[in-house]
């Protein structure tokens, strides 16, 4: 069951349209990267790299280019992109170590999967079997996996120039920052205070794999006077920019194109190597070329996201007020720093402190070089990290305190009657009410007949038992001031641009340079303009996601695309309309003070007079009668920089059985209700939790990227990394309660990574509330039943001893294939 | 997700299919639906030189009452076998198993005889084969022969099948009256068994006449969970009976490590799941 808050305008917004984009993607009807092919199109396959460290003695091409239908094979140093490295865009430190990363390797690799040499050829099946031709002499290195090994005295540097395998610490130091207290001092007072209590806690957040449903390709078509590059990108405009300087290709000669493209998850931000290869092949073979990964490729080299050890230190008074909270973080990089990859953890630094007035907060995070791959943004981006380490101590916090988890939260969460409230970290949260969307969560969730039953199911021995798991979370989105970016030394801003064109029938295209990958802008956008122009929902087009037709923009990522997108269209339907009001007045003969503008009309106040918008499209397009100056035009341009983030929040609730035979874990029910400000459209609304919930579910749950001991990726395919289906999810009880943010003129916040962020720590703390009584305290994640049982064991003093895993062991399926020894296995 | 180059025929009868199978040798490899094998073909991990589609040949599909026995033949998709009434009726516990299997779309193209002869031990019908005694008719170079589940399952993708060999039939004995389950546990909800127990038993006015346990992925191949078997016979089927009898199933398993499982915990899991199968079985 799902309710969402009333409409509180009448029209379009708040509408639960169906969205006008299904229906050419769920048919097929229309076409992603890897369907677009110019005539001529050659293909790329690339040789990448089976160790994650080693040094590249030779590489043997000659067999490869004399295979059937090879057109070349390059490597770096054929191709003389030696010396061009990939763009980070966000140094967090002045003094951070940002190692080069090539196009192609040439002396060492630092990842498996990284790319050593590339193969063109008239079709894809040909480039691949040349590539597997391509003979590279590797001197294997020890791989770095470890970020704590790796940065020890005399441990082997991922990259020996640098002289260490730090890459930065960054820190925030509410004493220093004038913001609040000391957290050291907050730290030992409570260690000296026999009615304070100090709690510390490591939680490890694993590597995850982003995992969008299209894998990525790339089309270069470089006949034409522009280059026209087709990707499957979540950042069309910033990879146009990037192209530029990353190869010096002017950028008034890139067209780029992000056609509808299947997901991205932050896993689509990046500028890659690959289309940085493609461009500059193109461009030296002077034919179409393109790239389509395949899904073991996109695993393997796509970036990854999380994967940081969290140290947490909360210190409390006895009667449960929070006094300080100090965080150290590690966070691993992979082998090089991924567009804005350094800065993922530090937009984390922001929200540990979430929903509670905390008065002494300290974070240090050291970004850490490993032999693995990039990690980069991944759905939430440094908050879900943030939210799980807050929402799991203040779960131990409760305990050690002896009092009710929820209970504990409303003593030190912000009161609906103290926002605008300026947090530790210097933000302000505009608006909130945290105690309407907890209530009606726990009714919604019957919180205390769980309680009840949780409480009968110990009694009895039942060996299923149930926990209950809390999550009240909050999340900065809308990313992002311009002048905040600034302050973090990120390198763009955070504005995004919106054009509306009236057309001379009537009907109007906006441009938008946040382009979708899925999210469902098209309908949500129409329905915003259909309201502000009073114009019918279909004569609504929105246009995105080329460079020629939406030259500026800023793209998709951080839930921005409504809070900062979707203003900067209303602020363009404003100059729409007044302009139209100027005609208007001078078609009606009136004065533009005595004109009302409702429902896309304009009326003389007090008459019957009046003129509808698409007249008055019309009459500009016409320009027989314009007011004395006009330019004959209606069409207006709008770029909009958020003067704050918005700050969505809710509560989430989650009931989890926990098999203590066979340490199954169960969702059992799961209620959340978010506050994401004004909703344009519930259906969007739903649609975003269900999937976030999925995916923060599966963090806890199911998910892990493994490396072997080797430095090997060893759940390459879907097969073995365990994505769930909705046969392993319950049917989850979405709810929208609506606090306007006051800081856009739609009250919007946004919506797009809440149920990601959410829910994760709301299913840990339920499965370790399950157990806890057996003397179980923390299960890393994803909590299986393996590790729920071995937990379960340890507890009982039941020491187990987990035999030697073997992760090419066969008889598990595909991913047991030892994809270095294949031929033994298959018969 | 390329493969590498590679012939196809799709013969329309038997001895078409040993004949190419024997013409190309070591490097032919049977398609059977495809389930298992495309995806390696697809990653790379095998490279035969031509593939031997047996979807041509009618004479593989199809299920028959013949009497004592329900005979299977080898290209029936489990589609067809968890639908079948002599399957639900005489051999219910591989309908029960069938039904686990992956997704709809995969028990749409799959088939018994496919998984069979891929005989990797996360599998689930290989344990319902081997507990309830089928037969398995295999035509080949020299013509045909019927070989016990238990002496078809060799190794990790290995069975009886030699060069030139086709599976084409499988021949299960009834169990009517019998009560069976199949108890599978796995990461999600599609993904293979870590282990699995396959369990039917004849229950005579309360207590254990007869059992029949398989185990899927706790070893090479299937195994056949004997001691457990003779344990339960003449048992009550209660609670404390079963479990006590199920302590019994790790006896002859080399159960595998894996990221999902160590060797310990497949054993612990082994037996929770034997214990519960065999009660869900006797009902």
């Amino acid at each position: 069951m799902t309710t969402t808050a009333e409409p509180t305008t009448p029209g379009e917004i708040g509408r639960a349209r169906v969205r006008k984009e299904d229906a050419r993607l769920i048919t097929g009807r229309t076409r992603y990267t890897d369907s677009i092919t110019p005539a001529g199109t050659l293909h790329i396959a690339v040789v990448r790299s089976t160790f994650a460290h080693a040094r590249i003695n030779a590489i043997d091409t000659a067999p490869a280019k004399s295979a059937p239908g090879v057109v070349g094979v390059y490597t770096a140093a054929d191709l003389g992109v030696e010396s061009v490295g990939l763009p980070n865009a966000w140094p967090i430190t002045p003094d951070q170590k940002t190692p080069q990363r090539p196009l192609l390797a040439s002396s060492a690799v630092h990842f498996a999967g990284e790319g050593v040499a590339v193969v063109v050829a008239r079709s894809a099946a040909a480039a691949k079997d040349a590539a597997e031709l391509v003979d590279v002499d590797y001197e294997p290195l020890d791989p770095v996996l470890d970020m704590e090994a790796a940065l020890a005295d005399g441990a082997t540097l991922v990259h020996p120039d640098l002289g260490t395998n730090e890459s930065a610490t960054w820190v925030f130091d509410s004493g220093e920052a004038g913001s609040g207290g000391n957290v050291a001092d907050a730290i030992s007072a409570a260690e000296a205070d026999p009615d304070s209590v100090v709690v510390r806690r490591r939680f490890i957040q694993q590597r995850l794999i982003p995992a969008f449903m299209e894998p990525r390709s790339v089309v270069v078509d470089p006949t034409g006077e522009q280059i026209t590059f087709y990707s499957s990108t979540q950042v069309p405009h910033i990879l146009r920019t990037m192209t530029s300087v990353t190869l010096g290709v002017p950028e008034s000669k890139l067209r780029v194109i992000a056609p509808d493209v299947g997901g991205g998850f932050g896993g689509k931000i990046g500028v890659l190597p690959e289309e940085m290869l493609c461009v500059a092949l193109a461009q030296k073979l002077g034919r179409p070329v393109k790239w389509t990964e395949t899904r073991s490729e996109s695993l393997l080299t796509a970036h990854h996201g999380r994967d940081q050890i969290q140290d947490i230190t909360i210190t409390a008074k006895m009667d449960g007020t929070v006094t300080g909270l100090d965080v150290k973080l590690l966070a691993d990089m992979g082998a090089y720093l991924g567009l804005v990859g350094g800065g993922v953890p530090i937009l984390g630094a922001f929200m540990f402190n979430a929903i509670y007035k905390i008065p002494a907060y300290k974070f240090t995070c050291t970004n850490v070089f490993t032999t693995k791959t990039l990690t980069d943004a991944y759905r939430g981006a440094g908050r879900p990290e943030a939210t799980f380490a807050i929402e799991r101590i203040m779960d131990e916090l409760a305990v050690e305190l002896g009092r009710d988890p929820m209970e504990l939260r409303q003593q030190n969460w912000i009161k609906h009657e103290e926002f605008p409230f300026t947090t530790v970290c210097g933000l302000t949260y505009d608006s909130g009410n945290y105690e309407q969307a907890t209530r009606q969560a726990m009714e919604l969730f019957d919180y205390a007949g769980l309680r009840r039953e949780q409480e009968e199911r110990r009694r009895s021995g039942d060996p299923v038992q149930l926990g209950i798991g809390i999550s009240t979370f909050t999340e900065m989105c809308g990313l992002a001031p311009s002048r905040v970016l600034g302050s973090l030394s990120y390198g763009a801003g955070g504005w995004e641009a919106a054009s509306i064109r009236m057309l001379a029938t009537g009907k109007v295209e906006v441009i938008t340079g946040a382009s979708a990958h899925g999210q469902g802008h098209e309908t949500a956008f129409s329905q915003i303009v259909a309201d502000q122009l009073g114009v019918p929902f279909e004569d609504v087009e929105i246009l995105h996601g080329d460079t020629q037709i939406s030259p500026k923009g800023l793209d998709t990522y951080g839930s921005r695309s409504l809070a900062v997108g979707g203003i900067a269209i209303v602020d363009a339907a404003q100059k729409v309309i007044a302009k139209a009001r100027r005609l208007a007045a001078h078609m009606l003969e009136a004065d533009e003070k005595d004109l009302e503008f409702a429902n896309g009309t304009f009326t003389v106040r007090g008459t019957d007079k009046g003129k509808a918008i698409q007249e008055i499209a019309f009459a500009a397009f016409m320009a027989h009668d314009l007011p004395e100056g006009m330019e004959p035009s209606l069409d207006a341009d709008a770029v909009y920089d958020p003067e704050n983030f918005s700050f969505p929040h809710g509560t989430h609730l989650a009931a989890i059985e926990v098999d203590t035979e066979t340490g199954r874990v169960d969702v059992r029910k799961y209620v959340c209700v978010d506050d994401v400000g004004t909703v344009i459209n519930p259906l969007i609304v739903e649609g975003q939790v269900h999937g976030g919930l999925a995916q923060g579910i599966a963090q806890a749950l199911f998910e892990e990227a493994n490396y072997d001991e080797q430095g090997t990726l060893v759940n390459a395919t879907f097969v073995d990394y365990t994505l769930p289906s909705s046969a392993d999810l319950p049917s989850f009880d979405t709810h929208v309660v609506s606090t306007p943010a006051t800081s856009n003129p739609l009250g919007v916040k946004g919506v797009g990574e809440a149920g990601t962020i959410a829910s994760t720590p709301a299913i840990v703390n339920g499965v370790i509330d399950a157990i806890r009584h057996l003397g179980v305290s923390d299960v890393e994640m994803p909590c299986t039943s393996q590790r729920v049982w071995r937990a379960i064991q340890d507890a009982r003093g039941r020491s187990t001893q987990e035999t030697p895993v073997d992760t090419h062991s066969p008889g598990a399926g595909l991913g047991s294939i030892d994809p270095n020894n294949p031929q033994g296995e298959v018969q | 997700m390329i493969p590498a180059q590679f012939d196809y025929v799709k013969p329309s009868s038997v001895d078409e299919a040993i004949q190419a199978l024997q013409e190309a040798g070591d490097d032919a490899k049977i398609i059977a639906g495809g389930q298992s094998l495309l995806p390696v073909l697809r990653l790379r991990l095998a490279a035969p030189t031509l593939l031997v589609d047996l979807g041509g040949i009618a004479e593989l599909r199809g299920i028959r009452d013949e009497g004592d026995r329900v005979a299977i033949g080898a290209m029936t998709s489990y589609y067809d076998i968890i639908r079948d009434e002599s399957v639900q009726q005489h051999v219910a516990l591989l309908g029960q198993a069938t039904e686990t299997v992956a997704d709809n779309q995969v028990r749409h193209r799959g088939t018994l005889g496919g998984s069979l002869a891929h005989a990797d031990p996360a599998g689930d019908l290989g344990a319902v084969a081997l507990a309830l005694d089928a037969e398995l008719v295999i035509a080949g170079p020299s013509g045909r022969r019927t070989v016990p589940a238990s002496e078809f399952f060799v190794d990790y993708f290995t069975t009886a099948l030699g060069e030139g060999d086709v599976l084409t039939e499988i021949r299960f004995p009834k169990y009517t009256g019998w009560g069976s389950h199949y108890e599978k546990f796995n990461r999600t909800a599609q993904a293979w068994s870590m282990v699995a127990i396959a369990a039917a038993v004849r229950v005579e006015g309360g207590t254990i006449a007869e059992a029949r346990v398989g185990l899927t992925n706790m070893g090479s191949t299937p195994i056949r969970a004997t001691g457990v078997e003779q344990a339960l016979v003449g048992q009550p089927a209660t609670a404390d009976a079963v479990r006590a009898a199920a302590d019994r199933v790790t006896e002859g398993t080399a159960a595998p490590s894996d990221a999902d499982a160590a060797a310990d915990y497949r054993e612990h899991l082994a037996k929770v799941l034997t214990g519960r199968a065999v009660l869900a079985a006797a009902g």
